[in-house]
């Protein structure tokens, strides 16, 4: 009787490691994340807009249908990206996820100050090859460091209404993301 | 032979719970860093690179990208203030005001991040659409058949996830308690 509650124990014990192996490789391995799933409509490096959520069909859960939504899957592979997304009327926000998804940065039209929303985004080490002096000089120029070398950038346009969706969505229209040339 | 089978019984338990408790985590979400208010849970961390490994688990599963930190922070609520479920065939209120915040939205959604079907095409209300009180408070009915005022269709069906996101917010990380942020009170009313 000892020797199997010993077992059992044992086996619970190994149950844990199982329980946060899993945890920790899920993202690895999952096959239906958000990059996955926008990789079969989004080619690279380009501002793609999404449909419109409805309950048959939506591109990613829990998004929320009241604003107008674009994706830049990137690939920093060839140069840093340049993104410029001109802000609405009502709201627009810009939000950087990881390739598994994690939102490491995010901006809206408040906080960036201006008409326009510029950015360069790059990975830690393509910004440590931009010259020192251009870095100073460019002081206005708003630089994002990418964990990773591929991602998602999500443009997101307010409509307060549902009569006020058409002008969200050409507004995002106009954004564009891209490497330099 | 003993040592065998009590190996493979070690095992199988291992399996067992291991995954077991992997898919109970990830299915029931988890308490790490969650902000509740009332009905309202908030998982401000999981829009921030600090995002902890549960969460970034259950995002990879679902495919759902968080809402980013510098954007907004989303609250869920899937049963009312007292704890019953929120049921599609019942009325639910939803009363009272909302933390600061440049806007709102509300949505309903199913367990699995759908938006809820409805005769109406209504998934959900923006701030500056719903009717207020002189004195700035609001309420919204939840029900499967038109109602006076703010009225968000259920569509019938057993259970649903109210989302509430503010956006452009000091509500976030630092917040901890109802007096930082109060939230609208949510009732169970009659069923049908």
């Amino acid at each position: 009787m000892i020797r199997w509650l010993l077992w059992l124990l044992g086996g619970m014990l190994l149950g844990g490691i199982v329980h946060l192996a899993t945890v920790l490789l899920l993202p690895r391995t999952a096959t239906q994340d958000a990059y996955t799933r926008l990789s079969a409509t989004a080619p690279a490096n380009s501002v793609v807009p999404l449909p419109a959520p409805t309950p048959d069909d939506a591109v990613l859960p829990f998004m929320d249908p009241a604003f107008a939504t674009a994706v830049c899957r990137y690939d920093l592979g060839p140069g840093p990206l340049k993104l410029r997304v001109p802000v609405s009327q009502a709201y627009t926000s810009v939000s950087f996820y990881t390739r598994a998804g994690v939102a490491y940065y995010a901006i809206n039209d408040r906080a960036a100050g201006r008409r326009t929303i510029e950015l360069d985004l790059m990975t830690t080490a393509q910004r440590a090859e931009v010259p020192e002096d251009e870095e100073i000089t460019a002081a206005d120029r708003l630089i994002v460091e990418s964990p990773t070398p591929t991602g998602l950038i999500l443009v997101r346009t307010f409509g307060p209404e549902p009569g006020l969706m058409p002008m969200a969505q050409r507004a995002l229209a106009a954004a564009r993301c891209g490497t330099q040339s | 032979m003993r040592l065998l089978i009590g190996f493979l019984f070690s095992f199988a338990v291992a399996a067992a719970f291991g995954l077991g408790l992997t898919q109970f985590a990830l299915t029931r979400g988890t308490a790490f860093g969650a902000i509740t208010i009332g009905a309202w849970t908030a998982w401000p961390k999981t829009g921030t690179a600090d995002i902890d490994p549960y969460a970034r688990a259950a995002i990879a599963r679902s495919g759902e990208l968080p809402i980013g930190s510098g954007d907004g922070v989303a609250f869920f609520a899937s049963s009312d203030d007292t704890g019953r479920p929120l049921d599609g065939r019942c009325t639910v209120i939803i009363a009272g005001t909302t933390p600061a915040a440049r806007f709102w939205t509300m949505t309903l959604y199913d367990l699995d991040g759908r938006l809820v079907a409805n005769a109406a095409d209504r998934y959900g209300f923006t701030s500056q659409e719903i009717a207020r009180r002189a004195d700035g408070n609001f309420e919204i009915v939840l029900a499967p058949r038109a109602r006076p005022g703010n009225w968000l269709p259920t569509g019938g069906i057993d259970r649903y996830v109210m989302v509430l996101r503010l956006y452009d917010t000091p509500v976030g990380v630092a917040t901890r308690t109802a007096k930082d942020a109060a939230m609208p009170a949510v009732t169970s009313g009659v069923c049908t």
